[in-house]
């Protein structure tokens, strides 16, 4: 444990285990293969968990418009995302002939590895932790922004003017509202003291911070529920794919495997930004009123419950709303959310100065 | 200040937007107005307004109410349906009067506008609610709507 020193919870355990089978003097294997190890559990749990958010985004949309949704492929259409999955998984990579080749390959890797690599810090209950960073909230707004790279780039590789008009809008889009995101989660901050993940959620045993902060935590609730749509690209902030403007945006000219990475990753992302307000905000793993707190291992249900309810949210909004212009979704940021989010830091700042969070 | 007026404005209108779709999401379960098709094959039926095919009705006494008038056939804007007619002897008044022989309604060429029902003054031709018309011959899409020795409804023509 010389270079890698991280505070390890689930780590800890594998890192142990795999100390206990190798030979003397092995630490430095030990803990790349604890990375491996952890690494390998999370891909599997969240590709699978990525389908069936689909399949969820599917039969919500359905109730939502009056139909009943996929329930042919097994029991309630329980395996339809999967036969998806495989057929997507058959199908030939095509491309164009003037194609960057390699960066236009290079594109959904970027998008999926930053997903996933942002969901390695989230306390999903005490000791189910991979990572514990002490500056978790930074690295997950500095991961969540890396995507958009892979956007740009699959947009720009294709050599396809829609792909590109998609792809810039993109960068617009997530420009402006990661201003947006970071300085609603800087307002949370405010209370809590600290990035750290685990510190967060230790501080709201007093209370989730939405009731600690009351009035401002609203707001930064509402605005980073808002800039996170924003920030995974979905509707009315789906100016990047935009069907009918755009055919399919960015990813036009994807098919097969390398389309379904960029599938999979809008729902990794919008399963992210509703794990970081359900850190933030609403108590991560904590039980209201800590009434099964004598049961460790159900923070995990609590977690997931949350999580689904916010994520629930956003397909909410994304049946219900249209589409923004360009023009408008500008406004909305540097109009409306960024001059609010600044006054209310400021608020903020005073009640936690003045001692008027509120806490049990 | 209209600045968050705007802002008041635009919440409540979102939230407007949210409690309808809400509304739907939660009725959705019974409500839900997708059909299964194949499987309750034998129990669907279609509503009211659906346009299936023109079908031309004939009461218990093998009559219609076509008196042969042909405003359906110019009514039709890609020709669908042809009339057959001749001049025969009325066997009750004893004079000779126009009456159909052939009905003949192609549903291949049939947009379904709908055009020749509302032309008909005298309702003999009507909308049908099936929908499976898929048949494995061409031909068979050429319809005769008046039965083998149908004949016009008496009255109809006052």
């Amino acid at each position: 444990m010389n270079t890698m020193n991280f505070t390890l919870s689930t780590s800890t355990t594998i890192y142990e285990w795999l100390l206990g089978i190798l030979p003397e003097g092995w630490e430095n294997t030990a803990n790349i293969g604890t990375m491996i190890v952890i690494a390998l559990i999370y891909l599997a749990i969240f590709a699978v968990a990525g389908l069936y958010l689909v399949l969820l985004e599917r039969k919500v949309a359905a109730w939502f418009q009056l139909r009943l949704g996929p329930n042919r492929v097994g029991f309630w259409g329980l395996l339809q995302t999967m036969a998806d999955a495989l057929k997507l998984v058959s199908k030939e990579l095509t491309g164009t002939i003037k194609a960057d080749k390699f960066l236009y390959n290079l594109a959904p890797y970027f998008v999926i590895v930053t997903s996933l690599m942002a969901l390695s810090v989230f306390p999903f209950t005490q000791e189910f932790q991979a990572f514990d960073i002490n500056i978790g909230l930074f690295f997950l707004i500095a991961i969540s922004s890396i995507g958009v790279i892979g956007i740009l780039l699959g947009g720009w590789a294709s050599n396809n003017k829609f792909a590109l008009i998609g792809a810039m809008r993109s960068g617009v889009q997530t420009i402006s509202y990661e201003l947006s995101i970071g300085l609603s989660l800087v307002t949370m901050v405010l209370i809590t003291g600290s990035l750290q993940l685990s510190e967060i959620i230790e501080v709201q045993k007093n209370g989730w911070l939405i009731v600690q902060g009351h009035i401002p935590a609203v707001i930064a609730f509402m605005i980073y529920m808002i800039a996170g749509t924003a920030e995974t690209n979905r509707a009315p902030f789906d100016m990047v794919e935009a069907e009918s403007e755009l055919g399919a945006g960015f990813h036009t000219e994807y098919s097969g495997m390398k389309f379904a990475y960029f599938f999979l990753a809008e729902f990794i992302n919008m399963f992210i930004i509703a794990a970081i307000a359900t850190t933030v905000f609403f108590g991560g793993w904590l039980s209201p009123f800590g009434i099964t707190e004598s049961i460790p291992w159900l923070g995990v249900i609590w977690f997931i419950g949350k999580t689904f309810i916010l994520v629930f949210l956003m397909m909410w909004f994304r049946w219900t709303f249209p589409r923004l212009r360009v023009d408008q979704l500008l406004t909305l940021e540097w109009k409306y959310l960024l001059p609010l989010n600044l006054l209310n830091i400021v608020l903020m700042a005073v009640i936690v100065w003045l001692n008027l969070t509120i806490q049990f | 200040m209209s600045y968050f007026g705007d802002i008041y404005k635009g919440i409540k209108t979102l939230l407007t937007g949210m409690s309808v779709t809400g509304k739907y999401f939660i009725t959705s379960r019974k409500g839900a107005i997708t059909q299964q098709y194949p499987d309750n094959k034998n129990t669907l039926k279609m509503f009211e307004r659906f346009r299936g095919e023109v079908v031309m009705p004939h009461d218990e006494n093998n009559e219609h109410r076509c008196t042969g008038c042909q405003k359906c056939e110019i009514a039709c804007p890609n020709g669908s349906i042809e009339i057959i007619w001749d001049r025969q002897i009325d066997p009750e008044t004893g004079k000779k009067k126009k009456m159909i022989d052939q009905h003949i309604y192609h549903l291949s060429m049939c947009t379904m506008c709908g055009l020749c029902v509302e032309a008909c003054p005298t309702d003999a031709i009507l909308w049908a609610q099936n929908f499976e018309n898929s048949v494995y011959n061409r031909s068979h899409l050429t319809k005769v709507l008046n039965q083998p020795g149908s004949k016009l409804k008496p009255g109809v023509e006052e």
